[in-house]
């Protein structure tokens, strides 16, 4: 795609467990020693283009935590790289660009506690040249005022502010770097529900006001609905579905997708007519030993013998449409 | 409304316990006392002409030929044992105080350092220092004092030597539990450099159970170089710390003139013990866990 402006190609992260001294030994003389592999994230390319917003969705543990931080450079990829407008964003284990920045779930966790917020946001800013000494104060208000925060605030600590409002300063430290995209790790998930409507709004401000990329990750189909263009599947570590929102939620290409909308508590309508939420059978396997084949034929009702062998591609189904099913189009 | 500053809400809460309180008083008179022993002291116990033999293991409450009284009374040499200790308060609180201080930075650094390198390099510090711990620090001292030879410089070394390990070891603990966390990780993303983070964001965040092994290490410092001065490697009697001024007196205990040992002794528990009790009263303070 020529107007890729997030380009991840063929990323891998595999965990290795750390193998002690006294494990080496005991191997060593012939004992077993646990030393699989997890491949939280096994071969994925995806493209986003320049402003547009992708959504990332699947089960805890499905690797798309680690997909975010390989893309916002805090894990360098196993394999594969990861590039920004053409910039990689990852150089010899470090990273190079300052374009992507991330935003945490917990912001309880993600603020430096011991540290005034002022001085959060205007450190990376000063450190990149993006404001000065003299200026910073400045900066630092504006950035503040734009996620909807007094300036007044940056004397403050960060155990002085609520989780909506630490939230908002960890955008705000984000958006002071002057990045393109935001890598976003559930960033509403551990807000009241209240809470969660205005960040989303914030984050829909944002988007329109500084045109923003987003990799939007989240195991929250209705935030993703209402936030991103496009949205992204994923199953044990692999892409299974890709498309327009719309598209995909009115009609999934891979059964895990229609599983995933089925598992979605609704209400009950006014006219009596419930309807009814299936959660999906069985559990995510272990990514320490993922059943070979498709992912998801342990737990998916269409599974024939083919699936049990054979790793379906992800490949196009319908213009813009991308699933890792056999059977697709469904 | 200014929220109150989290330093005054320590120190509110310190001043709760009565302990720990009188404790601190005790610490900063001793300081006190130590840093105008000059002017407090009757005598210059340094000038070692000044001294009549003639008044030499006199008990206290003798009138000397100074003029004055020995509230104390004089050890072997005729010295005015009131001064002598003022003067070895002194020199202790010194060694220990500089001794601390440097082990306090070598073993931070170096804890901090492997706990943000992680890997083979932490590995390979961490052991180091674990081996080090196994080997009683006295034992590391004296050696390293009896190679060294005496000195204040020599003696700094050999403390330092023993004690950095543990400072080390807290640190490493410490920042290696922090290290994980998001803010690191948001602050690495930026991206700033490592030893940006280290020490603005790790450092700061490790400093309470730093604070408690420091305040306990100036006094295990203190203790560690009495014995040393006790054992005769430590400084020169020239300069007597509270333990050689202990040591020369230590042979005249058995003929009944216990006030020669007795008195320096009897000062420098109340210091060491002073200085735990506030580590104590610290350490129950930033511990979260033993909140009431």
């Amino acid at each position: 795609m020529s107007d890729a402006f997030l380009d991840i190609c063929n990323v891998s992260r595999r965990f290795a467990p750390r193998i002690s001294f006294g494990q080496k030994i005991a191997a060593k003389l012939g004992q077993r020693v646990d030393a699989r592999v997890t491949h939280a994230v096994d071969g994925v390319s995806l493209t986003v283009a320049r402003g547009e917003a992708l959504g990332l969705v699947g089960e805890s543990g499905c690797g798309k935590s680690t997909l975010g931080r390989v893309v916002a450079g805090i894990l360098p990829p196993s394999e594969g790289t990861t590039a920004v407008a053409g910039e990689p964003v990852m150089a010899h284990g470090r990273k190079t660009t300052t374009r992507v920045q991330m935003i945490f779930q917990d912001p309880f966790a993600s603020l430096d506690p011991r540290m005034q917020v002022g001085d959060t946001i205007a450190e990376g800013p000063l450190a990149h040249g993006l404001t000065t000494k003299a200026q910073a104060p400045a900066y630092v208000g504006k950035w503040l005022t734009t996620v909807g925060l007094d300036p007044a605030f940056a004397a403050r600590y960060p155990h002085q502010f609520s989780g909506g409002q630490r939230q908002r300063i960890a955008i705000a430290r984000a958006l002071a770097m002057q990045p393109d995209m935001l890598v976003c790790d559930e960033p509403v998930a551990s807000l009241d529900v209240s809470i969660q409507a205005q960040i989303i709004n914030l984050f829909l401000k944002l988007r329109r006001e500084l045109g923003l990329t987003m990799l939007f990750i989240s195991h929250d189909l209705g935030v993703v609905r209402h936030l991103c263009d496009r949205v992204a599947i994923m199953y044990l570590g692999r892409i299974v579905e890709l498309g327009e929102t719309q598209a995909v939620y009115a009609k999934p290409q891979h059964p895990y997708t229609q599983a995933l909308l089925d598992s979605v508590p609704k209400l009950v309508l006014a006219d009596g007519v419930t309807t009814s939420f299936k959660p999906i059978a069985g559990e995510l396997p272990s990514p320490l030993s993922p059943p070979a084949g498709c992912h998801f034929h342990l737990r998916c009702p269409l599974v024939q013998e083919r699936c049990r062998q054979e790793r379906p591609k992800l490949r196009e189904v319908a213009k813009g449409r991308l699933s890792a099913c056999h059977f697709a189009p469904l | 409304m200014k929220p109150a500053s989290p330093l005054s809400r320590f120190w509110a809460e310190f001043r709760e316990s009565k302990v720990a309180f009188v404790a601190l008083a005790i610490v900063v008179a001793l300081v006190g006392v130590a840093l105008a022993a000059p002017l407090i002291a009757p005598q210059n116990p340094y000038a070692l002409a000044d001294l009549v033999l003639m008044d030499a293991r006199r008990p206290p409450g003798y009138v000397g030929s100074g003029g004055f009284t020995h509230i104390l009374g004089t050890d072997a040499q005729g010295r005015d044992l009131f001064s002598a200790i003022l003067y070895g308060l002194r020199i202790s609180l010194q060694m220990g105080l500089i001794a601390g201080f440097i082990a306090f930075v070598v073993g931070v650094s170096l804890g901090l350092g492997a706990a943000y390198m992680g890997g083979r390099r932490e590995a390979f510090i961490m052991r180091i220092i674990d081996l080090q711990l196994a080997f009683p620090a006295i034992l590391l001292a004296l050696v390293l004092s009896a190679l060294l030879g005496q000195g204040k410089a020599q003696l700094i070394t050999a403390l330092v030597a023993a004690q950095y390990a543990y400072f080390a070891r807290t640190a490493h603990g410490a920042a290696a539990a922090e290290r994980g966390k998001d803010y690191v990780e948001a602050a690495l993303s930026t991206p700033l450099p490592g030893w940006k983070v280290v020490f603005r964001h790790i450092l700061p965040n490790c400093l309470p159970p730093l604070i408690v092994v420091a305040t306990v290490q100036v006094a295990n410092a203190i203790a560690l170089e009495a014995t040393l001065s006790f054992l005769g490697v430590g400084l020169p009697v020239t300069e007597p710390s509270l333990g050689a001024l202990i040591a020369n007196g230590f042979q005249y205990m058995l003929s009944g003139r216990y006030w020669i040992s007795i008195y320096p002794g009897v000062a420098l528990i109340v210091l060491i013990v002073a200085i735990n009790l506030v580590g104590d009263q610290i350490r129950d303070q930033v511990n979260p866990r033993l909140k009431r």
